[in-house]
């Protein structure tokens, strides 16, 4: 059976790549003792798949995980969240799980868009950031280079936009960013694009929106 | 400043608050490789309330968290401690040379995992020291943390430096810079230091005029002394004879005991087993538990086997029941059974039949590692055969029957070859063989041995799986070490290692084989620290100034650095190495004793010189010296779990066991 699990990677798991996530997905189910699928073949490994790499660094408040499990014989064994949340790592908090049809389609092409909040960590003028995003905004197209590439960041751009002050007194964004298979926005390039170097702020994924 | 005035001179740094280190952390973190190294939050973890508990101790492993973590001396430690409830420990490692100049520009000191508290606030510092190339780091680690490097230099509120692991065996390179050293095993004598420091605390605690709390920091290094197995190196006086060697070591205050004997746990305790799970991918991401401890072979260049003596065992249900407990807490993909020679624990058999059927289908890589080289020791991987692993790994040491005789590792060539043959048949493509160059009195010939035994092992593969059998070689370099029987011998010169390893390269060629051999200079180095003096200690301070740390890295040590430290000492490298010495030299660590007799490693050095071979001591105990020390340990705990023989004198009187046979 095929498991949907929305969590939260914070704190410590922050600098966590999604590589590693993996292999803590792995333990995180072996020590709570549900029969993990293994792909068949010279080198078996779990069937797990998250549906989009969160960059090392970024917050994730919403991030999602498929995984495989063999059916648990006993229908009182199914309380997966309570199984599994006292299993996961500290900055690992699962908020929902659901049984999903086996045979939807990978969670990386259901991908459309994602969310973002990034916090400045520096203080910053309001109305210098304000003008910066209505003029990013009001371009057609923004070509940038990122690895040798060049591509255009603005029709990957969805919305952007300054968050009211809050209590801690640093400056807030919110954006979404398309995020589907060869067309995936990154919040640090629009960053750059505004000045911000991405080092002083605090990026936290808020939302995977998917098909 | 004038004379008479009251005005404090010196610059107290007020210490940065974990949340101030955090801060500054979360904009340094994304500029680094691997920034998991640097935050903890693994699952496991210990963290305390800090304002709640009196004695603080960091644990510091001096490299990179990718290897210190899965440290089992730490893992016990960090266990123990934890334990009480008086206690905390939280750990530290060396953070990457990325990491270091960025904390260095953002004056961040080195700082605890757990609670981010920078090290300088500890009562404790305890650096695991299970290697010498560690020692520039440890330096290095003192600095980053603020903390005055030298022993002599530290004022009442900085922090008890102690180190402990089997490279504190010779600690006198580190003298200038550990308060105290644990010889042997540390987990009895943790606890008995963490109540000193908490009763001399208890004691002696004032709050000086600039608000720092301050202790009697003498009163705490004399009844540190008085523990048995704690060295404290400034209660020592150590003369020189004119060529350099030592006249004398003694004690120059009461406290001090003249000879300081290592620490053994008679039993060994419950295993750990909540180990901690790092969030990021380390060099051995695994769980480890210590099927026994000691080893009774008596390989003469083996420094482990001697001064971790006696065996003792763990019984086959409780390795089975930690194994099972710490796969439960962790989750982990591979399990290793560590001991220094598998083979011999005595119930390996049902050990392995059991671990086997236990973890049989979890996915669960099982390592077994040292073992013999026989027929049976390919019946026991085939039982934990993982579909993963494709090398079986055999260490002969040396290649020529002389050789053999010499360092008392004695297998036959056929023997060698009937088990490799018997490892292909089995469907492993690849077997590693660990050899050493460098023993004493080696000739290029018995070098040349070592390759036409891989060109007949790999003929034995060939014959099995035809193109794609593999041999690699793994040829290390031989370092005598403190506390053997080849403490007196001279260490290879680098044209002699160059010209043994040019000809292992040339006869080593193809696809079917690989070669791998350590650098020239990274043995000289090993070698000089490992049987250096007090004099060292200063040569190892002149070469952290130069710029050294990582020397355990070959990328990042640098010889050149080394050698100036040397020249600025006027001491000559060769001194340490290349110079074999004289039957009744005092040597810089003869007042640290493992229980192993100097003489009976002598007459074991002598033996060797006429080829002669001593038996695995279970078959007949040779009197080394344990039974003596331990001898009232002995009589507490005469089980079968301690594989000496039993002593059956009453206290005091002479033991009986020593004759053997
Ligand atoms: S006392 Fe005897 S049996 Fe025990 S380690 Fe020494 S030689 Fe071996």
């Amino acid at each position: 059976m095929r498991l949907r699990i929305t969590f939260e990677k914070s704190g410590a798991l922050r600098y966590t790549g999604h590589l590693d996530l993996h292999s803590l997905w792995e333990r995180t189910v072996r020590r709570a003792r549900l029969p993990l699928a293994y792909t068949q073949g010279f080198h078996p490994g779990p069937k797990i798949q998250l549906a989009s790499a969160l960059p090392l660094g970024f917050i994730g408040r919403a991030e999602i995980v498929d995984l495989w499990i063999n059916e648990p014989g006993d229908a009182l064994e199914r309380n997966f969240k309570e199984r599994l949340q006292p299993s996961a790592p500290p900055g690992l908090l699962i908020s929902s799980v659901e049984v999903v049809d086996e045979h939807s389609p990978a969670l990386q092409t259901q991908m459309v868009s994602a969310e973002y909040l990034v916090t400045l960590l520096d203080p910053a003028e309001r109305p210098g950031l304000e003008n910066g995003i209505s003029a990013l905004l009001a371009t057609v197209a923004l070509p940038r280079e990122r690895r040798g590439k060049t591509y255009d960041l603005r029709p990957l751009i969805e919305s952007l936009c300054l968050l009211p002050e809050g209590e801690s007194g640093c400056l807030q964004l919110k954006m979404c960013l398309a995020a589907r298979e060869g067309a995936t926005g990154r919040p640090e390039e629009v960053l750059d694009t505004l000045g911000i170097p991405f080092e002083t702020t605090r990026i936290e994924r808020t939302g995977l929106i998917l098909k | 400043m004038a004379a008479g005035q009251s005005a404090v001179s010196v610059i107290i740094p007020t210490m940065l608050s974990p949340e101030q280190i955090e801060s500054r952390l979360e904009r340094m973190l994304l500029k680094v490789q691997k920034p998991g190294r640097y935050v903890g939050g693994e699952l496991n973890v210990v963290v305390k309330d800090w304002d709640e508990i009196s004695t603080k101790v960091a644990l510091v492993f001096p490299d990179i968290y990718d290897i210190g973590i899965s440290n089992l001396g730490l893992q016990i430690l960090y266990d123990l401690v934890n334990q009480r409830p008086d206690a905390l420990a939280e750990r530290a490692y060396a953070p990457w040379v990325d990491m270091e100049a960025l904390m260095r520009s953002g004056d961040i000191p080195l700082y605890s995992l757990e609670s981010k508290h920078p090290l300088a606030a500890f009562d404790i510092l305890g650096f695991s020291l299970p290697y010498e190339t560690l020692y520039t780091n440890a330096l290095n680690l003192l600095d980053l943390s603020g903390i005055p490097l030298r022993s002599a230099e530290r004022s009442a509120t900085d922090p008890l430096i102690i180190a402990g692991g089997h490279a504190c065996f010779n600690p006198e390179p580190m003298y200038a810079f550990i308060d105290a050293f644990v010889i042997g095993e540390g987990e009895e004598v943790i606890g008995e230091i963490i109540d000193t420091v908490k009763n001399v605390k208890g004691q002696t605690l004032k709050v000086n005029d600039v608000g720092h709390s301050t202790f009697d920091r003498e009163l705490l290094l004399r009844e540190l002394a008085q523990i048995p197995g704690v060295y404290v190196p400034r209660f020592y006086d150590v003369s020189y004879h004119e060529d350099g060697t030592l006249a004398s070591i003694i004690p120059n205050v009461p406290e001090a005991p003249k000879t300081i004997i290592k620490r053994m746990v008679a039993k060994l305790p419950p295993p750990t087993t909540r180990f901690l799970v790092p969030n990021i991918d380390v060099v051995h991401n695994r769980v480890s538990v210590e099927v026994m401890r000691g080893c009774t072979r008596g390989c003469r260049f083996c420094q482990a086997g001697m001064i971790t003596r006696p065996v003792r065992e763990r019984s086959v249900e409780e390795i089975v029941q930690a194994a099972e407990a710490a796969v439960d807490a962790t989750g982990a993909e591979e399990l290793a059974l560590l001991s220094l020679s598998s083979s011999d624990y005595t119930d390996i058999l049902d050990l392995v039949t059991r671990i086997g059927e236990k973890f049989g289908d979890k996915h669960l890589t099982v390592s077994l590692p040292s073992l013999r080289i026989d027929t049976v020791s390919v019946a026991l991987m085939e039982k934990l055969k993982d579909r993963r692993s494709g090398g079986f790994t055999l260490a002969p040491e040396a290649a020529t029957e002389r050789m053999r005789r010499i360092i008392n590792k004695f297998i036959t060539d056929e023997q060698l070859l009937e088990t490799a043959r018997a490892i292909y048949a089995r469907g492993w493509t690849n077997i590693k063989l660990y050899f050493m160059i460098g023993h004493p009195s080696e000739t290029l010939e018995d070098v040349q041995a070592i390759a036409d035994l891989c060109k007949r092992v790999l003929v034995e593969g060939r014959k099995a799986l035809g193109g794609k059998a593999k041999v690699h070689a793994g040829v290390s370099t031989f370092i005598p070490k403190p506390h053997t029987p080849f403490q007196w011998v001279a260490v290879d010169t680098v044209e002699q290692i160059r010209a043994k390893q040019e000809l292992l390269m040339h006869e080593l060629r193809g696809p079917a084989f690989k070669l791998s051999w350590t650098p020239p200079e990274d043995t000289l180095l090993e070698a000089w620290l490992a049987r250096g003096d007090r004099r060292m200690a200063e040569v190892v301070y002149a070469a952290w100034k130069n710029g050294t740390k990582f020397d355990a890295w070959q990328d990042q040590r640098q010889f050149e650095a080394w050698n100036a430290a040397f020249a600025s000492q006027e001491l000559d490298p060769a001194f340490y190495t290349h110079r074999p010495r004289q039957s009744d030299e005092i040597f810089p660590w003869d007042h640290i004793s493992d229980a192993v007799r100097k003489k009976t490693l002598y007459a074991d050095y002598s033996r060797s010189l006429e080829g002669e071979i001593r038996q695995d001591c279970r078959e007949e105990c040779y009197a080394c010296g344990i039974l003596p020390t331990f001898a009232a340990t002995r009589r507490e705990f005469p089980g079968i779990y301690w594989k000496c023989p039993e002593v059956k004198s009453p206290a005091g009187g002479k033991q009986t066991a020593a004759g053997g046979g």
